[in-house]
This record gives structure tokens, sequence and C-alpha cells, in this order.
């Protein structure tokens, strides 16, 4: 078929209106979070004068009096715990689902897709009661737990996706040669094995950093609130201005690193939702 | 391989001991390997289940704790007997059915973009990921503030009353809301429909086109039909969670005006009103509903499904 430059038109339309689709929060949150509080209300997309008032007041007052540096510690902090313990969980999971032969595997893995499908709402009312008894209220430990649970299912269909591609005969090779099954699996898969257990880390991190209903329910305090729960929480300097600009320029500093790492990893990640495909 | 082998391993046991062992050994690493994981899942949501419908089952109010005891089925009976209980179940299942349906065609539109552009694909699929990664409570606010009155860009858009007061009404904070969701949950659906179309044989196409086929009629007959379990995976995965639709609306309207979900129902009656029985019937409804939408689509489509798992 030949190209016609009708065909060249219609494509630059369709994709420019998916590019413009997909920008135009991000876009407008940039745009509000530049904007001084006097010219807030001016309905302008692009802001007349730019002050980076919003993004000073987040961190005045240093880490005791500022409403976003504890959130953005505990958000990290939490994330990054549950992504190592998650991921060290189901690649052990994962690696014996798609090597070895024993009863039980597909139960496991209709088990994980169940969980996967399992409302978050439906644990928050034990938990909340749990938590309180055990202590666990409002620590990081009492994310993390939830979190782990619910993300150990994409991990585990992710990793699994990506170790049934592996090269077998490389391990029998290794056992062949007088390694353990451990050492097969630490020298030889691991290795193999690192670009899945980085996509996984990455949509498992995302999947943390995501969560709103655990961390308003589970917490109380800065203490261990994340960022999410933080900005739905966020007051304005006085009780009679409103919080906007603060938590656009919160939101932006959440969102732009996120927006980067995806773009420098999307080959990884889309490869990682679609093999995964258990959560949005 | 530096482990050296024994220069003369020990002459192998009788074959069919040795390779019984060999699985027996197989079989217990499997189940060591993975007990910690079945362990940390099992933790956070049988367990809690369980405590749930126990709670359920009794008048636990933390804001009077000297109260209580076993009181049968009188919470359920309670929220179902409730008219805010099925004002929240039409809103939730009214948000799920638009922003899927939405979606479904939008996603469709996007994985076509995806699959056949000229030019330009990498830049679809960068940009189709920003929102995959952002945070749905910073979307909800962006689309709020953008849909605001006050500080909105919306309402200076052509053909859009200056003065539309989004979130002065129930089904206007709908659209707000259903637009927010759709934003952030498209991707996933293209992404997903994209998966499929990459396993439609070509030939077929080219086939189709010699016969004199349109465009529309290729899609209709070749591309739909081939799709229908990858369409089915995305659809059962979106419409469970959006089922659960919490985060935007809890940010743009907290319920107010009609337009609560009922896991805003749940996480008001536990969180904020201290009310772990009442709460945890409606935990417990909510799972049985998705436990029931789960249950239709694998009963519907059970084999299409196996087929349109990628990973599985």
């Amino acid at each position: 078929m030949e190209r016609s430059s009708r065909d060249y038109v219609l494509w630059t339309i369709a994709i420019t209106l998916v590019v413009i689709f997909a920008l135009i929060p991000v876009l407008w949150l940039i745009s509000i979070s530049l904007k001084p509080p006097e010219a807030l209300t001016d309905q302008r997309f692009i802001p007349s004068e730019v002050s980076f008032d919003n993004y000073k007041s987040l961190f005045e007052g240093g880490i005791d009096d500022s409403p976003f540096i504890k959130p953005l510690i505990n958000s990290i902090g939490i994330a990054l715990i549950t992504t190592a313990i998650s991921i060290v969980l189901a690649s052990f999971c994962a690696y014996a689902i798609a090597r070895l032969d024993f009863p039980g595997k597909r139960v496991i893995l209709a088990g994980a897709l169940a969980i996967a499908m399992f409302p978050p709402i439906s644990t928050v009312g034990p938990l909340f009661d749990m938590w309180r008894t055990l202590g666990l209220y409002d620590t990081w430990l009492g994310l993390i737990i939830p979190y782990l649970t619910f993300s150990l299912p994409l991990a585990i269909y992710v990793l699994v996706a990506f170790f049934r591609e592996i090269p077998w005969e490389l391990e029998q090779a290794a056992q062949v040669d007088g390694a353990t099954p451990f050492q097969a699996f630490t020298k030889v898969i691991v290795p193999l094995a690192a670009p899945g257990v980085f996509t996984a880390a990455i949509l498992v991190f995302i999947f943390c950093w995501n969560d709103f209903l655990f961390a308003i329910s589970l917490t109380s305090s800065d203490a261990s609130r994340t960022v999410p729960a933080a900005l739905a929480f966020f007051t304005g300097e006085s009780s009679f201005t409103a919080p906007t600009g603060s938590i656009a320029a919160a939101a932006v500093v959440v969102t732009v690193p996120i927006i980067i790492f995806v773009l420098i990893f999307q080959r990884r990640i889309v490869a990682g939702l679609t093999a995964g495909a258990v959560k949005g | 391989m530096t482990v050296n082998a024994p220069a003369n391993p020990a002459p192998q046991k009788a074959a069919p001991a040795g390779a019984s062992s060999r699985t027996r050994s197989e079989r217990k690493l499997g189940w060591m390997l993975c007990a910690p994981a079945v362990i940390a899942m099992l933790l956070v949501t049988a367990y809690p289940i369980v405590y749930a419908v126990i709670l359920s089952l009794q008048d636990v109010d933390l804001r009077f704790p000297d109260e209580g005891g076993f009181v049968g089925l009188s919470n359920y009976t309670a929220v179902l007997s409730s008219d805010l209980w099925w004002t929240d179940f039409f809103n939730t299942v009214l948000i799920m059915v638009i922003s899927v349906a939405i979606e479904l065609v939008l996603g469709m539109a996007i994985a076509l973009v995806m699959y056949r552009a000229i030019f330009g694909r990498g830049v679809v699929r960068t940009s189709v990921l920003i929102p995959y990664g952002i945070i749905t409570v910073v979307a909800a606010f962006a689309w709020q503030f953008a849909f605001s009155p006050e500080t909105g860009f919306v309402n200076n858009l052509p053909l859009i009353p200056d003065e539309k007061d989004w979130f002065g009404g129930r089904f206007s904070s709908f659209a707000v809301i259903i637009m927010a969701e759709v934003w952030k949950t498209t991707p996933f659906m293209a992404l997903l429909l994209l998966a499929g179309l990459v396993t439609i044989d070509s030939q077929l196409y080219e086939a189709a086109r010699v016969d004199g086929a349109t465009a529309w009629q290729r899609f209709t007959r070749i591309t739909l039909p081939l799709m229908k379990p990858a369409i089915l995976v995305a659809l059962l995965f979106r419409t469970l969670d959006a089922f659960r639709v919490f985060d935007t609306i809890f940010i743009m309207t907290r319920g107010a005006l009609d337009t609560e979900s009922v896991s805003i129902l749940g996480y008001n009656q536990l969180i904020s009103r201290l009310n772990l029985g009442l709460g945890s019937a409606v935990s417990v409804l909510i799972f049985l509903c998705v436990f029931l939408i789960a249950f239709i689509f694998v009963r519907g489509f059970g084999t299409k499904l196996e087929e349109g798992r990628p990973g599985g």
C-alpha cells in the first residue's frame, strides 16, 4: 500500500490527540504549582508569571515543621522496603513455579490471582482493629505488611512469565558441573533473571507509591503517613487560604521523578504490565 | 565452572529409588520456596476476611467499647435495608460500567494507533505510560483543579458554560470522576489490548484485503473475534478494579451530594465512625460483589480467559 499524505495527516492527528490526552493533567499541575497565589484564579493554562513560592513552602521549617518532607521520606522508605521484601519472596516462589515440578503450584497461581482481585477495603476494618491491638497502627510496618500482600501476586505473575523464558538447559548444565540446585539458582539463573526482576521491582514500587486506601486508614500522623495520604490532609498557610498551590507543587515533586523513571524504563514496564496483567 | 566434580562420582543408587528421592527433594524445595510468599499473601487476606465476617456479626462500635456482643445478621439487614447502601451501590455500578465502556473503546483506539501507526509509535507508547506512573490521588487533584470553577481552565474552553459548577451536582461530579478514572487507567487497558493485537497473524489482513474487505470489515470480522480472549481479560481486571473505586471520589467530593461509592461507605463506617460491626458488614458485602463479578466472568468465559492470559 502506498502511504498517501492523507495517511500522514490522519496519523499525526491521532498521535497528537493521544499525546495531549496523556499530558494535559501533568502540564496543568506544573502550571498551577508555578502560579503565585494572586494569579491562582486567573484560569489561564499557561501562567502569566512564574513563582517558586509553592515549592519553597513545602520544604519550609525543615524536617519537623514541613508538611511534606516526612511523608516523602515515609513514602520512599515504605515503598523501597516493601519492594525489596516482595521481590525476594516472589523470586523464590516464581522460580519454584517456573522451574520445579511439585503439586500445588497451580493452586498457588490461582490463589495469587484471587488476591489480585481481592478488594482491599474488605481487609481495612480487621487490619485497623488488629494493628491497634498489636501496636502496628501508624507505623511503617503496619503499611509494609498489607502492601507486601497485595504486591506479591503482581510480582509473582511478572516473574513467572520472565522466568519461563530463561533457557532451562543452562541450569541443568550447572548442576551437571556439580552445582547444587541453590547454586544453580544464584549463579546462573539470577543473572539471567535480573531484567525481569528489575521490571517486577518497578511495578511493585509504583503500586506501593500509589496506594491511598491503606495509607489513610492505617496511619494517623506524620510518623508513617505517605504522600498520597498527606496530600489529602494538606491545609493552607492559614485557615483562609486553600492549599491548592502547595498540593500542586507537592504533586509535581512526587510525579516528575516517577515519570522520568517510567520513560527511561518504558520497554520493561510495557513488557511487565502485559506479562503480569493482574493490576492496573 | 569453578566447582570441580568429584573425580569418581559415587555410584548411582537403583534408578527408581534415586528418581523418587529426587522428585521428593524437588517437591520439598518447591514448597519451601513458595511458603514465605504464600504465608505473606494469606496473612492480610484470608485471616482478615474471616475476622471481618466475625466482626460483621457483632455489635462493635469503638466509640462505645463496653457495648457489643453477637447480633447475628442484624448488621447486614441494617445495611441492606438502608437507602445509603443502594444509592452507593448504584453509583459504584454506574461509574464502573461507564468508565470501563469508555476505556475499552478508547483503549482499543490507542492500541490500534500503537500497533498500526506508520510513525511515532514510541511517542505514543511513552505518553501513554505517563498516566500509569502518576499517583491516582495526584491525578484526581489535577482534574479537580482543572474543573474547579475558581482555579480551572475547563470552564474557559469553548462550548462549556463559564459558570458551570461541576462539583455542585451529582451527575456532573460523576462526569469528572469518570473522566479522571478513564484517564488514569486507559493506558493499562490499551497495553493489554495491544498484547492481544500483536498475536494476530498479519496474513489474515492481507487475505481479507485481497478479497476486498473494508477497514471496518477487517476490524469487526478479524480483529475483534481473535482478540476476544485479550478483551475479556482486560475487561475482567478493569471491572473489578473499577468496582473498588475510592481514591478519586475521596479527593474530589468525599462522597458529598450522593456521590459515594461502596468503598467510601465502608471507609466512613470503619475509620471515620469506628463502627466496626456495620463497616465489616459493608466490607463483606463488597467482597461478595467482587467475588460474584469474578465468578460471572470466569464461568461465562472461563476457557477464553485462560487463552487471554499473556503470562499465565
